[in-house]
C-alpha cells in the first residue's frame, strides 16, 4: 500500500515538474507547427552547410592559386624562346619570397596541351608560349613588383600573371554565394517567426477558458506567457532535432555519394570544384546552433506574442 | 474589504443588470447573496473579481480604489480571494491534484512544498481517492467539492462561491454548507450567491443580500 501511493505521489511529481502543461495542446495545429519548424530548420541548415562548402572550397581555390604565379614566355620574331625561358626563369630564382620555379620544356608543353591537340604535334611549329610557374614561399611575402620589373627589362616578351584578378574574382564569388545563403537564412527564419506567431494566436484563441481559469486563480501574465514559452520551445526543439536531423543525413548522403564520384573518372574534377562534401566539426556544430536558434526562436516568439496579446486584452 | 458605491453595470448597450448597488463586506462575515435566476448575481461576482469593470460607481478592495489597479495589482489581489465558479471551470486536462494544486502552482511555488498540503484538503473535501481521476470522469458533486478545494488551498481571506449547491443532492448541500460555516469561523470572509432559500434557512443568522430589478437590498 505504501508503496502504491509513493508510486501514485512520484507520478504526480513526474507530471508537475516539468511544468504542467496547462497550454491546451491541438494536436493536429501542434504537429503542423513540428512539420513547419523541421522543414525550415532542413532549409536553413542546409543552405548554411552549403555555404560553408563553398567558403572552404573558395579558401582552397584561392590559396593554391594565389600560392603559384606563371610566367608566359610568347614566341617572338627574332629571338630564342628557350633562351628567353631560360633567362626568366632565372630572374625569378634570384627574388626573395620564391621557394620553386618551373619551367616546363616542350615536351612537358606538348603533354599539357594533349587534350586538345592530339599526339603526335610538332610543337616547334606551333607559336606556344613556353610556361614558367613559380611557386611563392608561403612564409614571406615575394617582391612581386621587382620580379616584373626585371622581366620586363630583361625578357619583354614574358608575360607575369600573378593571379590576383583570378583570386578575387574567386573570393568575390565564393563572398556573394555566401551573403545570398545568409540572406536566405533570414527569409527562412522570418518566415518561421510568422509561422509561430499565428500558431501562438491560434493556441491561445484555443486556450481562453484556460488563460481566464489562470488568471482568476492569480496567475501573473508573465507566468503565462512563460507557460506559452515552454509549450513552443517543445514543439520548437522536436521540429529542429527533426530537420537538423535530415539535414545531417542530406550532408553525410552527398559525402557518400561524393566519394563514390571521385573513384570514378572526373572525380577530382567535381572534387575540385566542390570540394569535399566534408563539413567537418564546425559544419556540425553550424547545424547544432541552428537547430538550437530555431527551438529558441520558437519559444521566444511565442512569448513575446503572448505577453502583447495579454496586454492588449484588458 | 469590499465596497460598492452607487455601482451600475451594463453589458454592452443593454439595459443596466445592476443599479446604484451599495454595500460592503467586512471582515470575517457570512452572508448570502440572493435573487430570482438572472437577477444579477453572477454579475457582482464578477465585479468583485475584477472581470468586469463597472460602467458607473466605485468598487474598493482591500481598501484600494479598483479603477486604477495595474495587471500586478489585480494579480495580487485576486490572490486573496478564492472564486468557486457556477460552472467550476476546471481544467480538464489536469487531475482533481493538479486543478487543487493550480493556484500554488501558478505562484511559482515547488511542488514539494504544498503537496502534502492539496493532499490533505482534499482528503478533507472526501476526494481522497479520486487525486488522480480528470474533470469530465467526475460526478457533479465531486466537481463542486475540487472547485472548492482549488478557492480554498490559498486560505483565502474572501471567498465568493456561486451557486456552490446548485448541482448537489441535499444531503451533499448540507455538508457543503457546514464547510463553509466551518471556515468562516477560521476568518474567512464568505460570500454565497445561491437562489435556494432552504440552504439559507439553514444559516438563517447570516446577512443576505437581495438583488431584485437591478437593486440591492440588504438585511443583516
Ligand atoms: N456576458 C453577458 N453579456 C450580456 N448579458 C449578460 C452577460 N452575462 C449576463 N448577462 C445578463 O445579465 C443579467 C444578469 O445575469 P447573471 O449575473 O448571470 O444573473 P444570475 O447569476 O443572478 O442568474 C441577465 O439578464 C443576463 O442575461
Ligand atoms: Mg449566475
Amino acid at each position: 500500500m505504501p508503496t502504491l501511493v509513493q508510486r501514485a505521489l512520484s507520478k504526480i511529481a513526474g507530471r508537475l515538474k516539468p511544468g504542467l502543461s496547462l497550454v491546451s495542446s491541438d494536436s493536429i495545429a501542434s504537429n503542423a507547427l513540428v512539420t513547419v519548424i523541421a522543414i525550415m530548420t532542413f532549409l536553413a541548415t542546409l543552405t548554411a552547410g552549403a555555404a560553408m562548402l563553398v567558403r572552404n572550397a573558395s579558401q582552397d581555390w584561392s590559396s593554391t592559386v594565389a600560392r603559384e604565379m606563371t610566367i608566359q614566355v610568347k614566341p617572338a620574331l627574332g629571338r630564342d624562346m628557350e633562351a628567353d625561358a631560360r633567362r626568366a626563369g632565372e630572374i625569378a630564382r634570384s627574388v626573395t619570397g620564391i621557394r620553386d620555379v618551373r619551367v616546363f620544356s616542350r615536351q612537358e608543353s606538348a603533354k599539357l596541351l594533349e587534350p586538345w591537340l592530339g599526339t603526335g604535334v610538332e610543337m616547334a611549329d606551333l607559336p606556344v608560349p613556353t610556361l614558367i610557374v613559380v611557386k611563392l614561399d608561403s612564409s614571406q611575402q615575394a617582391n612581386v613588383t621587382s620580379l616584373r620589373e626585371a622581366l620586363r627589362a630583361s625578357v619583354p616578351n614574358a608575360i607575369l600573371d600573378d593571379h590576383r584578378a583570378w583570386v578575387d574574382r574567386l573570393e568575390l564569388m565564393a563572398r556573394s554565394l555566401v551573403a545570398v545563403a545568409l540572406v536566405v537564412v533570414l527569409l527562412v527564419l522570418a518566415a518561421m517567426g510568422l509561422a509561430v506567431a499565428f500558431a501562438t494566436r491560434g493556441a491561445m484563441a484555443g486556450s481562453r477558458e484556460i488563460v481566464d481559469v489562470l488568471h482568476f486563480v492569480g496567475a501573473a501574465d508573465a507566468f503565462i506567457s512563460k507557460q506559452f514559452r515552454g509549450h513552443f520551445l517543445r514543439l520548437g526543439m522536436k521540429g529542429a532535432i527533426v530537420g537538423g536531423l535530415f539535414a545531417v543525413f542530406a550532408f553525410v548522403a552527398l559525402g557518400f555519394i561524393s566519394a563514390r564520384w571521385s573513384l570514378d573518372a572526373g572525380g577530382d574534377q567535381v572534387e575540385a570544384l566542390f570540394g569535399q562534401f566534408d563539413l567537418g566539426w564546425s559544419g556540425y556544430a553550424a547545424v547544432v546552433v541552428i537547430a538550437g536558434a530555431m527551438a529558441v526562436l520558437t519559444g521566444l516568439i511565442s512569448q513575446s506574442v503572448v505577453t502583447h496579446q495579454l496586454r492588449r486584452a484588458r | 474589504m469590499v465596497r460598492f458605491e452607487n455601482v451600475g453595470l451594463r453589458y454592452g448597450n443593454g439595459a443596466e443588470v445592476l443599479r446604484d448597488v451599495s454595500f460592503s463586506i467586512e471582515p470575517n462575515s457570512f452572508q448570502f447573496l440572493t435573487g430570482p435566476s438572472g437577477a444579477g448575481k453572477t454579475t457582482l461576482l464578477r465585479l468583485i473579481l475584477l472581470s468586469l469593470k463597472p460602467t458607473r460607481g466605485f468598487i474598493k478592495l482591500f481598501d484600494r480604489e479598483t479603477s486604477t489597479l495595474g495587471k500586478e495589482e489585480i494579480t495580487a489581489i485576486r490572490r486573496r480571494i478564492g472564486v468557486v465558479f457556477q460552472d467550476f471551470r476546471l481544467l480538464d486536462h489536469l487531475t482533481t491534484y493538479e486543478n487543487v494544486a493550480l493556484p500554488l502552482f501558478v505562484q511559482g511555488r515547488e511542488e514539494r512544498t504544498y503537496r502534502a498540503e492539496v493532499l490533505e484538503l482534499l482528503r478533507w473535501v472526501g476526494l481522497g481517492e479520486r487525486i488522480n481521476a480528470f474533470p469530465p470522469i467526475l460526478s457533479g458533486g465531486e466537481k463542486q467539492r475540487a472547485a472548492i478545494a482549488r478557492a480554498l488551498i490559498v486560505q483565502p481571506e474572501l471567498l465568493l462561491a456561486d451557486e456552490p449547491t446548485g448541482n448537489v443532492d441535499p444531503s451533499l448541500a448540507r455538508r457543503l454548507l457546514r464547510l463553509f460555516v466551518e471556515l468562516h469561523k477560521s476568518g474567512t470572509s464568505i460570500v454565497i450567491a445561491t437562489h435556494d432559500l432552504a440552504l439559507m434557512d439553514q444559516f438563517d443568522s447570516a446577512r443576505r443580500l437581495v438583488l431584485g430589478e437591478g437593486r440591492l437590498h440588504v438585511y443583516d
